[in-house]
């Protein structure tokens, strides 16, 4: 048994933190933050230079093609750095979608252009300010034309193409490729708790649309897409709040107050060891859903929802507790505290809130149950 | 990352599986503890049978070297070996003080001919050791201990007070911290002994808890006399000593032993709330999400642990977490599992209470699973200190001789 990244892996994490410490510095991150820039262009080209983007598309379609954990490894210092790019939308939401249900045209159409950096990807699930869910899409897919209004879409504003759920003509949902540079695409920015992340209302009016993985299928693929997804992220999260408490740990050391640093009162170093806990558990739940999303595991679906729950909450936990460690100064524009506390609730609502996520964990939990209750394993059955 | 044996590991996990097989009590449906099901000396008894069992088949040290009985494994044999035992009701809380901290404080101080004398009557529960240590003034600042240590000739003379000692009342041997020196500042006037439980002037007293339980005992020490031969560690410097004990508590507890999210989760799906069954409540599901996800973030960090102690690691301050998160959990599950019982929940009759009432027991148990092995409080101070690297608390009492220090008023 082995329960941590290989040397290689970790080799690959140092390149990434060194890469990211020069072109996703603060300063870097706040010429996002400040102006009207949606994201830095600069950085996601050298990121592509790096192979990133191609990190888990396959060779055959210009990609690196290694598995899952290497993701991981750079979704980590991706979520430390607070990086402006739209990587989790091309990489983990769109490019996923390809990998999981697309045609092979669709995948040449796309992939080698994601795996060069030259192709933005988003997926638009959301129509308006309520957890989506099947019985409530008005998007509507039908003789190859896209209809309805999608927000809020993360990078929708910047993305090349769109992974669309809409309703089809028998009613149930399918997946929808759109080419967002074609006609009958409407796209408006909106302000998002995030500066540094761009966020867009798409309307469709007719657009042009391929149908992605097989009719009525949708529902299931955006559920095996968030899964997946969401250990990807909680590597992102894992990553910011571990900057949150380092952050917080700096301060606290330097800080002086009432003749001796603040890090020496218990109320804060409990504080401190508060958010380290949770930060660690966040990390060993993110650990297992890696090791799940790498091998395909039957346990991904458990997994991937508890390192969701654990990381949403490890990171908010974290962000809020750097500001209130900071005092009077984690409250301003110019500390870089409230960056953590604003990606920390992006990242906690882009693939749905934690109280969503609690619920379907618990539900594979039960049906796991059902399952080992019908095949007579004693172990869930101990009531 | 992988989850699968090496070649070896599977072969020792057959091994382990065939000794359990032929050895071990298999878990009925019911939750239950060796405690519950085999009281006070009958535990005991039948626990010092198993353990010799599994001393001799080899099961009972796996890292301890190969000359005091152990087999020299890697931490991770220790993993599969207790994954194989979860499946079976065995012997938890008699022996780890003794193997788990009194035999390594031993490893590192003790004599060869010591070693070789205590270590193997320890791994068979020939000899159960107990660990006297807290004192009434003197729990999570142990420093400020004041049971006496006074030198004759080849011999301590010791006298005082010792308490919270677990198993104190059925252990043959035992350590002991004493003030060798009360002009000396507190952590320097410190001295370490092992000894006979059976020597004279030793008389435990059994606590009874708020559980009803006794598991542990206040133990008087009166002009108890002990042979230097039998001190670890130089005269003054038992600080250092009592570090490395405590330095071992941290690998060897920490195991929740009460209900926890297995057989809440058995609990909700059982019972009828007054909208139906309880997982099937809203505010009930976002609750066992929550325990769940605690559970398995300490299970997969004591998973990483093992891989970096497998490669050579020494167990470091970060090991804390996993007690401090289930101490406080397990309090707070027991406490949720009887609101989802309503007013059912009050009845801690074992043949009535659903799960033979194992919440409402652990609700009267928990609260000294966050006391005992450094309360919450040390720990996070641990945590802060030599995890986080945060400075010290400004202290009054490192320089000042030990008996010019302010005490608790009578």
């Amino acid at each position: 048994m082995n329960f941590d990244f290989s040397p290689d892996q970790k080799s690959l994490r140092d390149q990434a933190r060194k890469f990211l410490a020069e072109h996703a510095s603060s300063t870097r991150v706040r010429r996002v933050l400040d102006t009207d820039t949606p994201y830095d262009a600069e950085l996601w080209k050298g990121m592509a230079e790096m192979g990133w983007q191609g990190t888990a598309i396959p060779e055959a379609h210009g990609g690196a093609g290694f598995g899952h954990l290497e993701l991981c490894v750079l979704a980590e210092e991706l979520g430390r750095s607070l990086a402006p790019t739209p990587f989790a939308s091309t990489i983990y939401l769109a490019a996923e979608a390809l990998l999981l249900a697309g045609s092979d045209a669709q995948k040449k159409q796309w992939l080698p252009r994601i795996a060069q950096g030259d192709a933005i990807g988003c997926l638009a699930l959301a129509e308006g300010p309520a957890a989506p869910a099947p019985d409530t899409l008005t998007t509507r897919l039908a003789g190859g034309a896209l209809t309805g209004t999608k927000a809020p879409v993360l990078d929708g504003d910047v993305a090349d193409f769109a992974v669309v759920a809409a309703r089809d003509e028998r009613g149930s949902v399918s997946l929808a490729l759109v080419d967002l540079s074609g006609p009958g695409v409407t796209r408006a920015p909106l302000k998002t708790v995030d500066p540094t992340r761009s966020v867009a209302q798409i309307t469709f009016a007719g657009a042009p649309a391929q149908a992605l993985g097989p009719a009525g299928g949708g529902w299931e693929l955006v559920e095996r897409l968030m899964d997946r997804a969401a250990v990807l992220i909680a590597f992102e999260q894992v990553g910011g709040a571990q900057a949150a408490l380092d952050m917080a740990r700096e301060y606290a050391i330097g800080r002086f107050a009432f003749g001796r640093p603040i890090a020496s009162f218990q109320a804060i170093k409990h504080k401190l060891a508060d958010m380290y806990v949770a930060v660690e558990l966040a990390r060993s739940n993110a650990y297992y859903g890696a090791w799940a999303l790498s091998t395909e595991a039957p346990e991904l679906s458990v997994a991937a929802a508890a390192a969701r729950v654990s990381a949403t909450e490890a990171y908010f936990h974290a962000a809020k507790e750097n500001i209130q460690t900071h005092g009077g100064m984690g409250f301003t524009w110019e500390f870089d505290c409230h960056l953590y506390y604003r990606r920390a609730k992006l990242l906690a609502l882009m693939l749905g809130s934690a109280r969503r996520w609690k619920d379907l964990l618990i539900a594979r939990l039960e049906a796991r149950a059902d399952r080992e209750a019908a095949a007579g394993a004693p172990a869930a059955a101990r009531a | 990352m992988d989850f699968s044996d090496t070649r070896e590991e599977a072969a020792f996990r057959a091994d382990a599986r065939t000794f359990l097989a032929d050895n071990a009590e298999p878990r009925s449906g019911v939750f239950e503890t060796w405690q519950s099901k085999y009281p006070d000396y009958e535990g005991l008894k039948r626990a010092k049978a198993f353990q010799a069992k599994k001393a001799e088949a080899g099961f009972a040290a796996l890292h301890w070297p190969k000359e005091w009985g152990g087999r020299g494994l890697s931490p991770i044999y220790q993993v599969i070996y207790s994954q194989e035992e979860s499946r079976y009701l065995v012997p938890r809380g008699y022996f780890e003080i003794g193997l788990g901290m009194c035999m390594p404080t031993l490893f590192t101080y003790g004599t060869e001919e010591q070693k070789r004398r205590y270590a193997p009557a320890a791994l068979r529960a020939d000899e159960v050791w107990c660990q006297l240590f807290s004192e009434p003034g003197a729990g999570s600042d142990l420093a400020g201990l004041r049971t006496r240590a006074v030198r004759d000739g080849d011999e301590w003379v010791i006298n005082g007070q010792k308490i919270w000692t677990s198993g104190g009342h059925w252990a043959d041997m035992a350590i002991l911290v004493t003030r060798s020196d009360p002009k000396a500042p507190k952590h320097k006037g410190l001295t370490f002994f092992f000894l006979s439980m059976k020597t004279p002037g030793i008389e435990p007293r059994r606590i009874k808890q708020i559980s009803g339980a006794s598991h542990f005992n206040e133990v008087y020490l009166t002009d108890v006399r002990i042979p230097d031969s039998q001190r670890l560690g130089g005269v003054g410097a038992g600080w250092g000593v009592a570090i490395t004990t405590l330095m071992n508590e941290r690998l060897s507890s920490g195991e929740y032993r009460g209900p926890d999210f297995e057989e809440l989760f058995a609990l909700a799906r059982g019972l009828k709330l007054e909208d139906g069954p309880a997982v099937k409540n809203a505010a009930v599901r976002e609750r066992l999400a929550d325990f769940y996800v605690k559970t398995q973030g300490v299970r997969w960090s004591r998973f990483r642990t093992m891989t970096a102690l497998s490669r050579g690691d020494t167990p470091g301050p970060e090991n804390s977490i996993g007690k401090l998160v289930n101490a406080a959990k397990g309090q707070d599950l027991a406490s949720y599992a009887m609101d989802l019982m309503d007013m059912g929940g009050m009845v801690i009759d074992h043949d009535w209470a659903p799960m033979r009432a194992a919440f409402q027991e652990a609700l009267l148990s928990s609260p000294g699973s966050r006391i005992a092995a450094g309360t919450d409080e040390i720990l996070r101070n641990i945590i802060a200190e030599r995890v986080l690297g945060l400075p010290q608390d400004v202290r009054v009492d490192r320089e000042l001789p030990f008996e010019e220090l302010p005490t608790s008023k009578r």
